[in-house]
């Protein structure tokens, strides 16, 4: 594959970047939203609502979280135009100011003083607006590095690690010379790998800073941990795929970073990249909350390895599923965009897996729905840090 | 026909990437990064995924997967045997 010359069609939005999906959100700020934006989205086809249980009572970093993260969601470039609603205006405000400053269509509505009603009414007529705005927009025809690329495995088993994560890493070692935004995270499943990725930092600094979220993270673990972390680390799927210990998993994840690409910068949780390259972003391992922050941080086009079968989509980033393990591939095709059973039969060699992945990633970018897009797999799962006040 | 994966040489465990794999079975392995064959006998039955010991282990011992430790034996295991959750444990947390 000749990835020098290759171009993918996306949207253009205001501010430069590039999308590969229009939608057209509608956002609550918090859980008392949450109707009147499913209400507006049933009203205006083509819409889509992103309901979530969070946003009372939180104060200081973890409120800063979730505003960064609703407010980056809105600025990914796989989104044309934002309605916010929130049960007041201030917020509401806050948030649509946040993604204003990409240029693209923003409105916001609060609901005291109104009540569901008229916020549905009012809020209903700019999403009609806006979803007949963006369905003239057009795609054009874009440099490969105009893509930006996040991967992060779940229900891993050990075939991830010998099959579907060496996939990922083969097609990011050759995205990665093509000044491509790639990114992974996942900060605990990489306990018993940890000195393998500080060795992949480009940088002193880099090394330094991923220590440190590292460090934070295993902090955390060691304040709230029971024996062996109940079945959550390896998950009780993980362990009925086979995967014993989280070195073993962790060591399988960490094939998804290839053996050439380095590690470019490191992120926390609601930091966008500045540049190609590799990024590490600090993040929970569960796959909703991860894919979540990597559409929040900017991502769009995701690469989703699976073991055991997980089914995870999100409702703006497109999430391509890849499998290696032969018994999920046939139980579960629907859920599979990419077969790569073939490696564990000799059938395939990794640079054909590779390649395979990164067809299907370009099919998708130029508009071909994933698994996940078609099956409604909308998981949309915001990162807490700590308890509301 | 391979049976089960090894990632490479020196790993003191392979995957079992077949279904059905049965106590006694003569199983034929790949050492993916060395791209060798091995042959061993089941000693267990398998589930597609788990792992088999390619040599005998005793409580203590440390296990080797891509070349990195995973972990430490806590009951014996015999080469070919079932190894998992059941004598194998993290170092960590």
């Amino acid at each position: 594959m000749d990835l020098a010359k290759s171009t993918f069609w996306g949207y253009k939005r205001e501010n430069g970047r590039v999308g590969v999906r229009n939608h057209v959100l509608i956002l609550p700020v918090d859980d008392l939203s949450n109707a009147a934006a499913e209400a507006v989205a049933n009203n205006i086809k083509g819409t889509i609502a992103i309901p979530h249980p969070y946003g009372r009572l939180q104060f200081g970093a973890d409120l800063d979280l979730h505003f960064r993260t609703l407010i980056g969601t809105g600025c990914n470039p796989n989104v044309a135009a934002v309605v916010v609603i929130c049960i007041e205006d201030g917020w509401a405000k806050k948030v649509a100011d946040g993604i204003k400053a990409t240029g693209k269509p923003v409105a916001y509505f609060g609901i005291e003083q109104h009540g569901d009603h008229d916020t549905i009414m009012r809020a209903s007529k700019a999403a009609k607006e806006y979803v007949q705005w963006a369905s003239e927009l057009r795609r054009e025809e874009r440099p490969l590095k105009d893509l930006w690329v996040s991967t992060k495995c779940g229900e891993s088993d050990t075939t991830s690690g010998c099959g579907a994560n060496p996939t990922v890493g083969n097609a990011f070692d050759k995205l990665y010379p093509h000044k491509v935004t790639l990114a992974f995270g996942e900060t605990t499943e990489l306990t018993g790998g940890e000195h393998l990725v500080a060795a992949r930092c480009r940088t002193d600094e880099v090394r330094k800073k991923f220590q440190f979220m590292f460090d934070r993270y295993q902090a955390i673990i060691d304040k709230h941990k029971t024996s062996d972390l109940s079945d959550s680390q390896p998950t009780k799927g993980n362990i009925a795929g086979g995967l014993t210990t989280i070195e073993e998993k962790a060591l399988g994840n960490i094939q998804k970073i290839g053996r050439k690409c380095m590690i470019d910068g490191v992120l926390d949780k609601h930091e966008e990249p500045t540049g190609p390259g590799l990024w590490f972003i600090d993040s929970s391992s569960a796959a909703a909350e991860m894919v979540t922050l990597c559409a929040a941080a900017g991502y769009t086009v995701h690469f989703f390895p699976t073991g055991q079968g997980n089914v995870i989509g999100n409702p703006i980033l497109p999430v391509i599923k890849l499998c290696a393990n032969p018994r999920t591939v046939r139980t579960m095709s629907e859920h599979v965009d990419v077969d790569v059973s073939g490696l564990l039969r000799k059938e395939m060699n990794p640079d054909q897996a590779g390649d395979a992945l990164l067809e299907c990633m370009f099919r998708t970018a130029n508009g071909r729905l994933t698994a996940a897009e078609a099956l409604g797999h909308r998981e949309f799962v915001l990162t807490r840090l700590y308890e509301s006040a | 026909m391979i049976h089960f994966v090894v990632h490479e040489e020196g790993d003191g465990v392979g995957v079992v990437v077949v279904e059905g794999v049965k106590k006694g079975q003569e199983l034929v392995g790949w050492i993916m990064e060395d791209d060798k064959e091995l042959k061993i006998t089941a000693r267990s039955d398998i589930p597609i995924g788990h792992k088999l010991a390619l040599k005998d282990y005793k409580p203590g011992d440390t296990v080797i997967k891509y070349g990195v430790d995973i972990g430490k034996i806590v009951a014996p295991i015999a080469r070919g045997e079932h190894t998992h959750v059941h004598n194998l444990k993290t170092k960590r947390w």
